[in-house]
């Protein structure tokens, strides 16, 4: 007797969480870098030495030292820190208007809902770097004015998903049925929406943090952004283009680097929870 | 002689149960059937008795997590996953349950079309097509339409003319009357019972026994994923005195022309 | 008239509303700025004019008169096609936007096609077997480069192709020094090629994901079964049902990335000191250019939104399930 055997093709569930631990391990390891280095080299780090210009990545300097003598990893590590800073408070702000403009838009106003509507189809029709660089223009740009133009340019997908999460939950059978008992509104917004909302809260703000921190670097990089003085990255790279040409490749290299590893962490991590918050799976 | 024969197929899934631990399911278990030319056959059990399984082990057609085991024959010769990748279409065809089955970004006619080609009987004179589906009732204009416009009849006659055009020796029909009124049920089971008077092999898997007994020549019951009978189809008459198996009456005397008597379910 | 007519009608009414509004929130944005456009039309000559010119000057632009006047004679006459005086570059804002278009959109439309088709094609052929070696590499690309900056594989290309190999030029659009007309083709795709490589690796990534999703959710379907249990390969089936299923979600995520496309150029254009719309922007902005500023909000707005409006519409009308009961577009899926 003959037995065809197919061998099962499976796809295991580690597939799916080794990525997302090794993001976090690395977020992990650069959050402690950031913590280590405000509080090891504190200035000494930053500190210009004008012996050492321009010199090319050794064990001493790994990621090579720039036209002030400055340790490139140094301030590579500031610059992240401040992203980090810049890309949580943006995040945090574009979640909460998210949340609002959702609970306005699934409020049951008709006109409530088509105005959130429009404002989500102008946000969106308008290229964020146009908008963001319009922004910044009107707050003559600094820190504050880049928070709120990142923060004001990333609420609109974030705002579709909470409104349809309200209107589903609030159409169920089982809020209809505590509204019968006589509960209030208050109530069912308290023990019923709330508890669906917070999930996709959370994913929607680690989701965000890594977009917030790409825009305000392509901000601080087209001059838009902070002040040319602080050690963003953004300015990193844009002061390595004056040195490009000389052949000082490092001071373009590790900072963009260093931002798209901490950038890619946090996407995964914030795909991890989606598929973990999403019973269904899979990312749309 | 037998076009198929199954001899102990069974068919089982592996499943993660929480992270770490694979538990594998059988949802087939040691069928042994044969199916000769000429002849139809009725598969019959209640949903979730493996019947759409068998099928789909015999077309080579399982989702990858599934596990096969047995031996099937198809005019004599091993029916493996080579096999089953030359005949599919060409010797063997599916007639599926559903308008599902049907690209809904294409018109019938282009399916019509892919699906002679795939058996390597390609429809190329013109009016090929409108003439294959008027040997259905189905007016030329319905070449040019999309599946979603179809009736759950006009589908399956759309899917009896692709299996005409295939030219199959051995057709396996999945759930044939699914969603079809009295009327389209009975068109569907005369088109099938032509194809086994024409030669062909033809499998019925469904789960409405008084349809499919109409054109059956046996019937081979199943329940939780094993044969739990085989039988003669003239023998469900009367009283279901002429049946061999006690299963097998119980299920006919339980249908709603035989007067609901009592059936206690053990699948 | 179908339902669909009257669809594309609100959308297109929705259009006007978005661009009357991203006005209006514009207009007022370069109000609320604190950078004077009267210092930023002096420049260094600043110092030398007194307050009484100044008056002069803000009386013939009309900025002593209050905001709502202002936008609305602004408006007016940017819709009957007045789009002002550009100080930065010393010329009407619309001649200034329609010459730097000119050499953007060489860019950004090569850029557009190249990430649709390849993005495609990487998508249809990653999605077609899930979890194989191609699939992981297609998959990490396209993750990683989604969490890339634009300006930095910009400076990557740079150091590699233009100061290390020298290959490709370090700037701009054509070789410093020469007249435009005396410009070879030749030499302007050399300019052209890596500001379009860096723009479309980005466009590629999207589309690649998209599809890859859609193409895996078509494999799985009942159709693609049957197509197999017909006996049709692999290949008949990605070409027949695969490529069909996927081209109008893949068309569709094309229109409404126009944005992002135009957020890269400005980046790319900035990197490369390509002298197209996006760097134009750039300068607008640095230098207080209002007018300018202005006018390519609105029409990048435009282009963004009819883009948009592109896909929302082709995404409800172009496939013959939505769009059930008109005859006319039955022939879009042949």
């Amino acid at each position: 007797m003959t037995v065809a055997f197919e061998r099962p093709s499976e796809t295991p569930s580690l597939d799916k969480v080794g990525p997302v631990l090794v993001a976090t391990g690395i977020a992990v390891l650069l959050l402690a870098a950031i913590l280590l280095a405000a509080w090891l080299t504190g200035a000494s780090g930053l500190a210009s030495d004008l012996q050492a210009r321009l010199q090319p990545p050794s064990f001493q300097h790994l990621f090579g030292t720039d036209m002030f003598g400055r340790d490139v990893l140094a301030r590579t590590i500031k610059g992240l820190a401040l992203s980090f800073r810049i890309g949580f408070l943006a995040a945090g702000i574009s979640v909460i208007i998210a949340t609002c403009l959702a609970i306005v838009a699934a409020s049951g106003s008709r006109l409530a809902d088509s105005i959130v509507s429009l404002l989500t189809d102008m946000t969106m029709g308008l290229p964020h770097l146009v908008l963001l660089i319009l922004i910044s223009f009107a707050l003559g740009g600094g820190t504050t004015a880049v928070v709120i133009a990142v923060a004001v340019t990333h609420w609109p997908r974030l705002t579709r998903i909470l409104r349809a999460e309200i209107l589903q939950v609030r159409n169920a059978d089982y809020v209809a049925v505590s509204r019968n008992f006589g509960k209030s509104r208050w109530f069912i917004a308290r023990h019923h929406i709330l508890p669906h909302l917070i999930p996709q809260m959370i994913v929607g703000f680690v989701l965000l943090f890594p977009h917030a921190i790409l825009h305000e670097a392509g901000l601080t990089f087209l001059g838009f952004g902070l002040e040319p003085g602080k050690p963003a990255i953004g300015i990193l790279l844009s002061e390595s283009m004056r040195y490009l040409m000389a052949g000082k490749w490092w001071l373009g290299l590790f900072p963009g680097f260093l931002l798209l590893v901490a950038v890619l962490c946090f996407d995964v991590i914030g795909n991890g929870l989606r598929a973990l918050t999403d019973p269904r799976g899979g990312r749309s | 002689m037998s076009v198929l024969e199954i001899e102990r197929l069974t068919v089982s899934f592996h499943r993660r149960d929480g992270l770490m631990r694979r538990i594998a399911i059988d949802c087939v278990r040691d069928i042994s059937l044969a199916v000769a030319r000429g002849e139809v056959l009725a598969l019959f059990g209640a949903s979730g008795a493996g019947k759409s399984l068998l099928a789909h082990a015999v077309m080579g057609l399982l989702p990858a997590n599934a596990l096969a085991g047995g031996t099937m024959r198809f005019d004599g010769r091993v029916l493996d996953a080579r096999a089953q990748a030359a005949l599919r279409g060409n010797r063997i065809a599916l007639i599926p349950q559903s308008v599902a089955h049907l690209d809904p970004l294409a018109t019938v006619g282009q399916q019509l079309r892919w699906a002679a080609r795939r058996a390597r009987h390609p429809m190329t004179t013109p009016g090929a097509v409108e003439g294959a589906l008027s040997r259905f009732d189905l007016a030329p204009a319905v070449a040019g339409t999309f599946p979603h416009t179809l009736s759950g009849g006009m589908a399956r006659r759309v899917m009896l003319a692709m299996t005409t055009a295939s030219g199959a020796d051995l057709v396996l029909a999945d759930e044939p009357s699914n969603g079809l009124d009295a009327e389209n049920t009975a068109r569907v089971f005369r088109c099938l019972k032509s194809f086994a008077e024409a030669g062909k092999a033809v499998i019925v898997i469904s789960h409405d026994l008084s349809a499919a007994l109409k054109i059956a020549d046996r019937v081979v019951l199943l329940s939780g994923g094993q044969v739990a009978a085989e039988e003669r189809a003239g023998a469900f008459a009367g009283d279901g005195g002429a049946l061999s198996t006690a299963y097998a009456r119980l299920i006919w005397n339980a249908l709603p022309q035989n007067g609901f008597s009592r059936v206690r379910h053990e699948a | 008239m179908g339902s669909w007519t009257a669809f594309v009608l609100v959308r297109l009414v929705r259009l006007a509303l978005v661009l009357a509004g991203v006005a209006a929130v514009a207009f007022l944005l370069a109000k609320f700025s604190p950078v004077d456009p009267i210092d930023a039309y002096l420049g260094p000559d600043i110092a030398r004019v007194g307050p009484e010119q100044r008056a002069l000057i803000a009386e013939k632009w009309g900025l002593d008169q209050p905001a709502g006047v202002q936008f609305v004679k602004w408006f007016s006459r940017i819709l009957t096609g007045d789009l002002g005086w550009s100080v930065t570059y010393n010329a009407p804002v619309a001649d200034v936007i329609s010459e730097r278009f000119r050499s953007s959109v060489v860019l950004m439309g090569l850029a557009w096609v190249f990430s649709g088709v390849i993005g495609f094609s990487l998508g249809i052929w990653a999605g077609a077997r899930p979890g194989s070696w191609s699939d992981r590499v297609i998959r990490l690309y396209a993750y990683i480069l989604a969490a890339t900056p634009t300006f930095w594989i910009a400076i990557l290309l740079l150091i590699v192709f233009s100061v290390g190999l020298r290959w490709t030029p370090v700037c701009c659009a054509a070789p410093i020094g020469l007249l435009p007309e005396d410009v070879t083709l030749l030499q302007r795709l050399h300019h052209l090629l890596l500001p379009l490589v860096g723009l479309s690796i980005l466009g590629i990534a999207q589309i690649a994901l998209h599809t890859r999703v859609k193409m895996i959710e078509i494999m799985q379907s009942d159709f693609v079964l049957y197509a197999r249990a017909q006996g049709g390969t692999t290949l008949d089936i990605i070409l027949h049902h695969g490529v069909r299923n996927t081209a109008l979600p893949a068309i569709t995520v094309l229109f409404a990335s126009l944005g992002e496309l135009f957020g890269g150029s400005i980046l790319a254009e900035t990197v490369f000191s390509y002298p197209g719309l996006g760097s134009a922007t750039i300068e607008a902005g640095i230098r207080g250019d209002v007018p300018l500023l202005l006018a390519i909000t609105l029409m990048t707005t435009l282009f963004v939104s009819v883009g948009n409006t592109i896909a929302d519409v082709l995404y409800h009308v172009a496939d013959p399930r939505i769009s059930s009961a008109s005859e006319t577009w039955r022939g879009v899926a042949e």
